[in-house]
């Protein structure tokens, strides 16, 4: 019965050529298992980093230096737990010195003690660690020289899994490894049919095509189901990255997703003849939603004009999902993922109805 | 089966295909007219480019016609496109089957495509591959690639099989034993398309030929017809020592010589009886005072009817090709990796 179910054959057949390529595997399985285990190790959360500014010599310095020990010693002496203020380290130089340091991204701040009580601050309020520094001196300096804080304020702090960047990360590279899945398993892997003339010797025979293209769809799922195990297995093992949605939604998220992917591969792949054409159109598709579309950094940081073009991506919509579900426990009335599933569904139709209407299979 | 089943295996009138060209439309098959009967070994006979390619891709069903008739079995591919599907094989030039994949399993999943047709054992044994059945396609030599090519074909136990140069950058022995599973595919009364440019291919495997040249059929009949109608059935080729270029027509009136001509290193005559010629011959060089510098005597052979039909030789435009094609096959491999 299914020796002789052409669309059985052929899947049997798709799971045969991928699985008997290490090299393959390792693409898709363990490279995303490397880079999530690298930059969760890279970005792991740690105590506050050290405040290390330039001071320009002159006669304020050893008041600003009694004003920072003090504030150190305190800082130190709040044990248990991460502190609330980072430790602050001044580093006294010439002046000349100490600007060409800051021109040069070496320190974020340069603080030059003037006559009385006056101190000027010199940084570029475009980068946040400038701004930070110049916040957590200054703070130290004025309560030094007196300054009482009229509102009494408690610090409660807050490091808990599901707000780290590999938290962030995982859903991320789930969403990656279904548009890769999708562009290569599908697009690339029909480009390459078509260049050894296998498509034509396909379809020179009775074999029925939607079989043949069931089987293909059928395959990228299959091999969508290791792939989702294998980071969500990663995160919440290694990680204790909390899975706070259901499963279930999980994977319909990933699942329409991968298949939205399905069909932007099979769009590439309808007339494209050479590996050259496929590559480049490839990369022009996947390019901008590696860079846009939030998988390392959060796409909100993006201006707002561009900001519709960035949500109506596929894989912005399959990453922020797949986010909503995991970190958020979102369920599937939230809005937020009742709009990633539609905008990925109407990627999944569209696609694949432009795709059969063009696909050249001689 | 059906009524058509004593009609031809296939039959085509006026068929012409054009392509857009850069300049102007490009015609690759020009007003050809074809009946071919069932049960015999065609050959579609011309250099790379000559439209070979283009007419078998159209009776096959992967190409259309941009007008004439096309009959398979009697059936159209408008028609009953997978009803001519079902009872056809096809082996297309060079085709990058799955590397990973046994010979066994990739033919399992041509079978499944068919509802009647050989078990994988009978294919795999019509190619004599019985022992690389459970080798992977990677494995296998250019030749076994080859015939694994040819068992795909043969897996629907098909009416008409269309062998694309099936021996295009294969060695002499994998030829061989290509050729084999043609001769034994006509003892079984299967009809057989075959193209090549390898003439003595044609003359081995083909009950009939067709020549094809830039889109047109230019002589139709079995080898021995073509080969007779030069008049002659020998070939004597020769070079003279360096000197003074001969005109050719000095030769044509010896004894015994229907035709003469210069090529590129020397002459070539075509004669009826190469025992009375050669004596013709041997004395006009005496006389000429030019000594020979070769010499050789041959059976006519197709190409040497193509030759006459064309003035040109099929390799004047096929070499570059057929080589490049057969590095490919090879280098393919090391390219993938």
């Amino acid at each position: 019965m299914l020796q002789q179910s052409p669309f059985f054959q052929l899947y049997l057949s798709r799971l045969r050529e991928f699985f008997r390529q290490p090299a393959r595997i390792f693409w898709v399985y363990g490279f995303p298992t490397l880079l999530a285990v690298v930059l969760g190790y890279a970005f792991q959360s740690r105590p506050p980093a050290l405040v290390a500014v330039d001071v320009v010599a002159g006669p304020g310095v050893d008041a600003l230096r009694n004003a920072v020990e003090a504030h150190n010693t305190k800082a130190a002496g709040s044990t248990g737990g991460p502190a609330a203020s980072a430790p602050i380290i001044l580093d006294v130089r010439p002046e000349a010195e100490a600007l060409n340091r800051l021109r040069t991204g070496k320190t974020p701040l340069v603080v030059q003690p003037g006559e009385g009580s006056n101190v000027s601050y010199r940084y570029d309020p475009t980068r946040p660690e400038s701004a930070a520094a110049r916040e957590a001196v200054n703070d130290l300096v004025q309560r030094a020289a007196g300054r009482s804080d009229p509102v009494a304020t408690q610090d409660v702090l807050v490091t808990e899994p599901g707000s780290r960047y590999i938290d962030f990360l995982i859903p991320g590279l789930i969403g990656l490894n279904a548009m890769g899945g999708g562009l290569w398993g599908v697009g690339f892997f029909l480009v390459n049919l078509r260049i050894g003339k296998l498509l034509k010797c396909y379809v020179a025979t009775p074999m029925p095509r939607r079989d043949f293209l069931g089987a293909i769809l059928a395959a990228r799922l299959t091999f969508l189901t290791p792939d989702l195990a294998v980071l969500l297995a990663l995160g919440l093992f290694a990680f204790q990255m909390p899975i706070r949605g259901g499963l279930w939604l999980v994977v319909l998220i990933d699942v329409v997703g991968a298949l939205a992917f399905a069909g932007l591969g099979l769009l590439i792949a309808c007339r494209a003849a050479t590996t050259e054409t496929v590559s480049g159109l490839m990369n022009l598709i996947m390019m901008p939603m590696w860079l846009l579309s939030g998988v390392f950094f959060s796409s909100d940081r993006f201006p707002a004009a561009v900001q519709p073009l960035i949500q109506a991506l596929p894989l912005t919509q399959l990453v922020g999902g797949l986010r909503l579900v995991i970190l958020e426990g979102a369920g599937l009335g939230h809005e937020g993922v009742l709009r990633a599933l539609a905008i990925l569904a109407a990627w999944a139709v569209g696609t694949f109805w432009l795709a059969l209407k063009w696909f050249k299979w001689t | 089966m059906t009524a058509d089943s004593n009609g031809p295996a296939i039959r085509v009138r006026s068929l012409r295909k054009e392509y857009p060209g850069r300049d102007a439309r490009v015609i690759a098959v020009d007003g050809i007219d074809l009946e071919i009967r069932r049960g015999e070994c065609f050959g579609l006979l011309g250099p790379n480019g000559a439209g070979k390619t283009t007419t078998v891709e159209i009776l096959e069903g992967l190409n259309r016609p941009t007008s004439g008739e096309v009959e398979v079995l009697g059936l159209s591919w408008d028609r009953e496109p997978n009803a001519i599907r079902e009872r056809i094989g096809v082996t297309l030039q060079e085709t990058r089957f799955p590397e990973k994949e046994t010979i066994r399993e990739l033919l399992t999943v041509f079978r499944s495509f068919y509802r009647h047709g050989l078990s994988v054992d009978d294919a795999i044994a019509r190619v004599s591959l019985e022992t690389k059945a459970d080798a992977l396609f990677e494995h296998l030599s250019g030749g076994q690639q080859q015939r694994v090519a040819v068992a795909v074909g043969l897996i629907g136990d098909p009416e008409i099989l269309f062998l694309d140069e099936p021996t295009t950058g294969l060695d002499p022995q994998s030829r061989r034993q290509l050729w084999d599973v043609v001769l034994d595919l006509k003892s079984r009364g299967r009809t057989v398309l075959l193209t090549t440019h390898y003439m003595d291919e044609a003359e081995r495997l083909c009950d009939r030929v067709a020549v094809i040249d830039r889109g047109k059929i230019i002589a139709l009949g079995s080898p021995a017809d073509l080969i007779a109608r030069l008049g002659g059935e020998h070939v004597i080729e020769f070079a003279l020592a360096d000197g003074e270029p001969v005109d050719p027509a000095a030769f044509a009136a010896l004894d015994s010589v229907l035709a003469a001509r210069a090529e590129a290193d020397g002459y070539s005559l075509t004669v009826g009886e190469p025992h009375r010629a050669l004596p013709a011959l041997l004395d006009a060089l005496e006389d000429l005072g030019r000594p020979l510098a070769r010499l050789t005597t041959r059976h006519v052979s197709l190409e040497d009817v193509f030759v006459a039909l064309t003035g040109r030789h099929l390799r004047d435009d096929q070499e570059p090709e057929a080589d490049a094609g057969g590095r490919g096959r090879r280098r393919r491999k090391a390219g993938r990796r």
